[in-house]
């Protein structure tokens, strides 16, 4: 029970100061709906759009993620805060799940306004598939969250921090992206769910390792 | 008597520069440790070691008999560092509200409010941080750092930058907590208030213990005695 409220106490604390502040949230919001933008200027009438609709969407919520993942443990740089949160009691595991928890929150709220953004610009109608979308999102969401969470710990203290998370993340998320990729595009055309399934396995089996190797090794990340 | 405190053979090296060397030394519950020292010499290595934040090349730190990274050990340290460690998005009650629960204060709200009124903060609890000035928020951080009343107490440079009113409230905190046989730890360069305070001594020179007992009469007559005896020339 302690373990679960030090884990909601970091989530409600990071979500309150990103609510007071929005620095995140409007800055990947409104790169989302950028890229979303550009995209449908660079690929308007393009022939077999609908096979690279996943992949254009996708790659609009890995580019603004990185910027909300950038901010997670940036935002314990001020004053030092860091050294508060791992001189507590609290587990650094409770700590990184946090952290993460919030950073999932943050991102699926981005993705679901951006989603709408799609739809519109695309044309794409999300009746009737959007449960099992909003399943790959969650899926592929929270495994962007723990790659990025860890690796916003590992570079906190890096000057060039924000240029060296995306270069650190995205090969990581190669399974995650391409996994959420090719169900999206299929999900949108139709396709029947039953033949991706291998695609939600490598979802969940990624997010289960990736979650329980951060949990079991962050504090080596966080206690140097 | 398990010593509140006990550092044995610490090394610390940032590549291969020693910071800390072979660092020995006990501290007795209810001591009131100056930690001594030029710039430089390690005390702020020491002092992170002993409070769970960094990792001794060698060595151990035992708290109270305990590792210092474990849990139980750490709900027992209070930490004040040279930052103030609050969050500047918060308001003063919502801060000590989030380390009151991760320190697993039952009742945190209230514990909050009361250190609150403790450090004069009472009337402005639902300010944010950002918004209070330097001295206010520098006992919002003494508040922080008391909150859970920890057994034992590391405190960097307690007293640098810090204005007459916290000055005040910090001196009359340790003061209390001196009376209640906490133990506490502080690194300083303010030796006027640290000799008040303390009742040990632990000087470090170049990473190295160069000299650990009682606080003796000649440090409290000249400030300046200790390192002439025992610091390099």
């Amino acid at each position: 029970m302690t373990y679960l409220h030090q884990i909601w106490t970091i989530a409600a604390k990071d979500l309150r100061s990103e609510m007071r502040t929005k620095e995140a949230l409007n800055a990947s919001m409104a790169f989302s709906i950028v890229i979303l933008i550009l995209f449908s200027f660079a690929f308007d009438q393009a022939e077999g759009l609908n096979q690279i609709l996943g992949g254009l969407l996708w790659l609009a919520y890995s580019f603004a993620g990185a910027l909300v993942l950038n901010r997670s443990f940036a935002r314990e740089l001020q004053n030092d805060c860091l050294d508060a949160l791992i001189s507590s009691p609290a587990p650094p595991s409770a700590l990184f799940l946090g952290k993460a928890f919030a950073n999932f929150a943050l991102l699926i709220a981005v993705e679901l306004l951006s989603l709408g953004v799609f739809a519109v610009l695309y044309d794409v109608r999300l009746s009737g598939k959007f449960g099992l979308l909003f399943l790959v999102m969650v899926l592929a969401t929270w495994g962007m969250t723990v790659i990025g969470t860890t690796f916003s710990a590992l570079t906190v203290n890096l000057t060039m921090r924000e240029l060296m998370l995306p270069v650190l993340i995205y090969p990581f998320l190669i399974p995650v992206l391409m996994s959420a990729m090719i169900l999206t595009t299929d999900l949108l055309a139709g396709v029947p769910t039953a033949t991706n399934m291998v695609w939600l396995r490598v979802l969940v089996a990624f997010d289960i390792v990736f979650t329980a190797i951060t949990v079991v090794f962050i504090d080596v990340v966080l206690v140097s | 008597m398990i010593p509140a405190l006990a550092v044995e053979g610490v090394y610390k090296f940032f590549g291969d520069f020693p910071a800390l060397r072979n660092v020995s030394f006990q501290v007795e519950p209810g001591s009131v440790v100056a930690l001594l020292g030029r710039n430089g010499a390690g005390k702020t290595t020491l002092l992170r070691i002993m409070a769970g934040l960094s990792q001794p090349s060698q060595g151990s730190v035992k708290v109270h008999g305990a590792e210092a990274r474990e849990a139980t050990t750490r709900r027992r340290i209070g930490v004040l560092g040279h930052s103030i460690s609050v969050y500047d998005e918060l308001s003063a009650h919502e801060n000590l509200t989030m380390f009151g629960s991760l320190y697993g204060i039952p009742d945190a709200p209230k514990t909050a409010d009361a250190m609150l009124e403790r450090v004069g903060l009472g009337r402005v609890r639902d300010g944010l941080a950002r918004e209070f000035s330097r001295g206010m928020r520098q006992r919002l951080a003494i508040g922080r750092a008391f909150l859970h009343d920890p057994e034992l107490l590391l405190l960097d440079e307690p007293f640098t930058s810090l204005d007459d009113k916290a000055i005040a409230v910090l001196q009359s905190m340790l003061k209390e907590m001196r009376d209640r046989g906490r133990t506490v730890v502080m690194s300083t360069h303010q030796l006027r208030e640290a000799m008040e305070l303390s009742t040990h001594v632990t000087f470090i020179q170049r990473g190295q213990v160069a000299y650990d007992g009682e606080r003796q009469d000649e440090m409290l007559k000249d400030t300046g005695w200790l390192y002439r005896t025992y610091g390099e020339q």
